[in-house]
């Protein structure tokens, strides 16, 4: 039952009561190849570390001998959930650092298929974070909504997962016939099924009991170490890219930055399940009028930006993705530095497991949002 | 035929008949229950389970039982042997040996000891030792913590269990299993409508006992604690496997004497209540549930896209008429036999429906943590069974002394009894957080 | 009645024999889960001697509360010292000795009132419904020592909860 469980416990006691509990690199719950050294009292954890690294593939020093073209496909490695997010910061950071600008109806395709995708990572979070907890049925419902978005995708573009939507300038494919239809259609029923999950949890004591109160990080505290998104939003601090520097198509939709107060696991589920509504919200917004026009800048075959420097994030699912890109002149760019959300976002990880029980560092791990494509890159 | 068998042994040939029938049908309806738990999960979860052993996964349960005797026994090294090989013996062994006085008709009983409910109730509380000393026989710590938490909980809610037993036994004045439900005959009407709240009781404190989700953190997957199944394989699992699942049965089995009227059909006394009018149309629900069965079984039969799966299929429909027809021979032949016959499929039928809600609360609700599920069993539980059964007394005595109507006796006692529960549930609330926090100063 | 006389030699061979060996065995968990089936064993005889009352209790306090107890004891406590330990010192000789006089002691008492001793049917001798007649003596002659021992089990519980509650 326990199957694919590779704790082991180093029994090195130092005082009286406290041993150091491994947690990985292998295990069912750590969303990836994560380490995670617990130093237990008894059943509290007192300190802990992750250790991290087992999925650095050395991304950035790869950009280094890529063209700017030739590295797009790269960055939808990093946050494999969530590849057209990466896409769409890389894209746009290059695109300012070339001084240029994606013509007005690529920027609100790229707007739908990046709201889809938020949609598409928050769900792959609930049902993986509900099955940490125990609850064996969103799982699926999870995905088969996940399903229909991965589906419009592939039609897009060819690809489910590491899908190389965007272009440097545009869009390379134009949308598909019936690609309005399909967006609208989930977006239809999606609001149906947002209500489904929940019916099974919201109200649900045992899952009230299970995140109410568990990893608890105030806003100070996320402002210090850097934590951004949702993780960021349920503290308290209304700070969303989309609205605070608004970047593609965002300016031009109205939608809702959810928050709330306390800062525990609760509140960052119920702070994502509002975040995925707001993004049908602007999904259906954006698709109502789709302007005409070119989907692809004037951008030449051979990229050469001008020497210089440029730093660009977005509001990815996990939080603000950045790219810091230094150009020398040549085709190929003289430094990538990725800010990676989860990243930054697991430093909140130690803060949060202080005082916490044993059984509540899985939902904990759950509730950050890491993918560990990212973190390590 | 009775003058073959010499009057001495005579008396003890029809139990041992039952107790062979029991060993050998038990695992086989464990099998079958698993392959519903896996539909039913897959339909709660919108896909369809196992469909390709067997049409429509039919056969995936002998499938499974096959693999599981033909693996690698495998011994952890530095185990101690004798543990290793007792422990998941011991679990089956007080699993199976609970059956020793449980009645699935009323006459299909090994043992009607006066104290059969406290034989069986002992009996079950015996698999502990099956838990502790797999998880000694480990040799991990982590796996023995796992286990003796598992122990601690089920010994917490065996508590709270029996307490919500006592309150349908003080309706009943009796411990013998068969005295119970003539005692539901006798009232006119089951347990679970004088005592609800135990009822409920009995039910929370059963899925704790069979370390079933909400409740199955010591077995969860994602933990960090390993369980104590976790060193065994191949047959040994499975006997740990099939404890567990006679362990459900047994509950289910409980339950439904103790609160559900046991063998007896919906509306045993209705001529009695209502003189002129007669249920007894329910006396052809058996036949009718498996008529129906066997037609759909007939149906999907030639659906099936193999040949041999068509005929597995009809197999399973002609097993089905011919169930039909021996419910409605029953029905034909003498009270007896038909009381034993339909007897056993009514409790059957209702021992099913307990376990369906079992497999019900198993999809749909989280796991609790450890220290909340026993919050909920010492704080919540214990002292709702204490309320409950002193005011199911206060009841019996209204009624007796004070000569109330039982109906509204019992209707006044529950309701009060659920107003407690209000106030339990909602004080249970409130502190947690502060006495977390308590916890870590102190 | 053969039927009778086997089952009574099969428990009391299997309670000798589990006595035995629980104290020669080494491993001490072993020894416990030998002591269980002595346990069980004698509550088998019980349940012979038409006390069925006491043959559940046996089994529900005896073997599945105070024998659990034991061996949670026995888990949490690291006793590698003792298996390691030298199981028989240099009062082996007098043990022996003595324990071979205890046993003529006893035999002798044994043949001198071998007359009274037979298997005889107990059941004109047993109330038929052992636990009504068990709960009217508790709840009606003897309430008062019962309500007693009550509170000294809740005052042993309560003081046992108070102990091990965790000190700073």
């Amino acid at each position: 039952m326990t199957n694919g469980h590779t704790t082991e416990v180093t029994t090195t006691v130092l005082g009286a009561d406290e041993i150091i509990l491994n947690m990985g690199p292998q295990h069912p719950s750590t969303h990836g190849v994560l380490r995670v050294k617990l130093k237990l009292d008894g059943e509290r954890v007192v300190d802990s570390e992750c250790i991290i690294g087992y999925l650095h593939r050395g991304v950035e020093k790869i950009a280094e001998h890529r063209s700017y073209q030739q590295f797009a496909p790269y960055v939808d490695r990093m946050d494999y959930v969530a590849a057209v997010s990466n896409g769409l910061g890389y894209c746009e950071a290059v695109e300012k650092l070339l001084g240029t600008e994606a013509p007005p109806r690529a920027k609100v395709v790229r707007t739908i298929l990046t709201e889809l995708q938020r949609i598409a990572s928050h769900l792959l979070w609930l049902g993986t974070h509900a099955l940490d907890i125990g609850a064996l049925t969103p799982v699926f419902y999870c995905f088969r909504e996940r399903e229909e978005i991965l589906k419009i995708f592939e039609k897009y573009c060819g690809a489910r997962l590491t899908t190389h939507a965007f272009r440097i300038g545009g869009l390379q494919y134009e949308t598909y016939d019936g690609f309005e239809e399909d967006v609208k259609r989930f977006c239809h029923d999606f609001e149906h099924r947002v209500d489904e999950y929940e019916t099974l949890l919201t109200e649900n004591r045992i899952w009230v009991g299970r995140t109410k109160g568990v990893g608890v990080i105030s806003a100070e505290d996320c402002i210090a170490l850097g934590v951004t998104g949702p993780v960021l939003r349920a503290s308290g601090l209304k700070w969303d890219l989309r609205k605070a520097m608004p970047y593609a198509a965002y300016d031009q939709y109205e939608f809702e930055i959810p928050t709330r107060a306390t800062g525990d696991t609760y509140d960052r589920y119920i702070v994502r399940m509002e975040e995925m509504r707001q993004s049908r919200r602007i999904c259906l917004q954006a698709v109502e009028n789709i302007p005409s026009g070119s989907i692809l800048g004037k951008v030449g075959k051979v990229l050469k930006p001008p020497p210089g420097e440029v730093y660009h994030s977005i509001e990815a699912p996990k939080g603000e993705l950045g790219y810091y890109i230094v150009s020398d002149g040549t085709t190929q760019p003289y430094r990538v530095r990725v800010r990676p959300p989860s990243f930054i976002n697991l430093q909140a990880f130690r803060k949060m497991a202080q005082g916490a029980l044993v059984a509540d560092v899985v939902a904990i791990i759950g509730t950050i949002d890491i993918v560990l494509g990212e973190v390590d890159r | 035929m009775g003058h073959l068998i010499p009057s001495s042994i005579a008396p003890y040939v029809l139990p041992v008949v039952y107790a062979v029938v029991i060993v050998a049908v038990l695992p086989l309806l464990a099998g079958y229950i698993v392959l519903l738990e896996r539909k039913v999960m897959a339909d709660m979860q919108a896909r369809l389970g196992p469909m390709r052993v067997g049409p429509h996964g039919l056969l995936q349960p002998i499938a499974d039982a096959l693999k599981l005797l033909i693996k690698e026994d495998i011994i952890p090294a530095n185990a101690d042997k004798l543990m290793f090989w007792l422990a998941p013996l011991v679990s089956v062994t007080m699993a199976l040996l609970a059956y020793a006085a449980l009645p699935i008709g009323p006459s299909f009983q090994i043992a009607d000891l006066n104290v059969g409910l406290l034989f069986i109730l002992g009996i079950s509380s015996l698999g502990i030792y099956g838990i502790v000393l797999g998880g000694w026989a480990s040799n991990s710590h982590y796996s023995l913590l796992g286990a003796l938490r598992s122990a601690a909980q089920l010994v917490s809610y065996e508590t709270a269990a029996g307490l919500g037993l006592v309150s349908a036994l003080l309706l009943a004045g009796s411990l013998s299993m068969k005295e119970i439900v003539q005692a539901q005959y006798d009232q006119g009407t089951w347990f679970i409508f004088s005592v609800p709240v135990g009822f409920f009781i009995y039910m929370v404190g059963s899925i704790a006992e069979t370390n079933r989700a909400p409740f199955d953190l010591p077995e969860a997957e994602s933990e960090l604690v390993a369980g104590y199944m976790t060193e065994y394989s191949g047959f040994r699992w499975s006997l740990y496997f099939l404890a567990e699942y006679a362990n459900m049965i047994i509950v289910a089995g409980i339950a439904t004497t103790l609160f559900l009227g046991g063998w007896l059909r919906p509306f045993a006394r209705w001529h009695d209540h209502f003189p002129g009018t007669s249920l007894e149309f329910f006396d052809v629900i058996p036949s009718l549930v498996f008529l129906a069965a066997a037609a759909y079984c007939f149906y999907l039969a030639p659906k099936q896209p193999v040949q041999i799966q068509k005929a597995v299929m009809a197999a399973f429909g002609g097993a089905c008429l011919l169930l039909a027809g021996a419910m409605a021979a029953a029905l034909l032949a003498s009270p007896e036999v038909m009381a034993g016959v339909h007897g056993a499929f009514w409790f059957m039928a209702k021992v099913v429906a307990y376990l369906y809600a079992f497999l019900w609360f198993r999809f749909t609700f989280p796991r609790y943590r450890f220290d909340q599920l026993m919050r909920l069993g010492w704080r919540f539980l214990i002292p709702l069974a204490l309320v409950n059964v002193i005011s199911i007394g206060i009841a019996i005595v209204l009624k007796q002394s004070l000569g109330w109507i039982p109906f509204w006796a019992m209707l006044v006692m529950n309701i009060v009894t659920l107003g407690v529960a209000a106030w339990l549930a909602t004080e249970g609330d409130k502190p947690e957080a502060a006495l977390q926090t308590a916890d870590t100063e102190s | 009645m053969i039927l009778n006389q086997v089952l009574f030699y099969f428990f009391a061979l299997l309670a000798v024999g589990s006595a035995i060996l629980m104290v020669t065995r080494r491993n001490i968990i072993h020894g416990a889960v030998f002591l269980i089936s002595t346990l069980l064993a004698t509550a088998g005889i019980f349940l012979q001697l038409q006390a069925e009352f006491l043959f559940v209790v046996q089994i529900i306090l005896y073997v599945g509360g105070i024998m659990v107890l034991f061996v949670f004891v026995i888990m949490l406590v690291n006793l590698d010292v003792a298996l390691r330990q030298i199981q028989f010192n240099r009062q082996k000789y007098l043990a022996a000795v003595l324990a071979l006089v205890l046993a003529a002691q006893v035999g002798f008492a044994l043949w001198v009132a071998r007359a009274g001793l037979n298997l005889s049917n107990p059941s004109d001798k047993m109330p038929a419904r052992n636990t009504e007649a068990i709960g009217d003596a508790i709840f009606q002659r003897y309430m008062l020592p019962f309500e007693i021992a009550s509170v000294l089990l809740l005052v042993a519980m309560i003081g046992a909860v108070v102990m091990a509650k965790r000190r700073v």
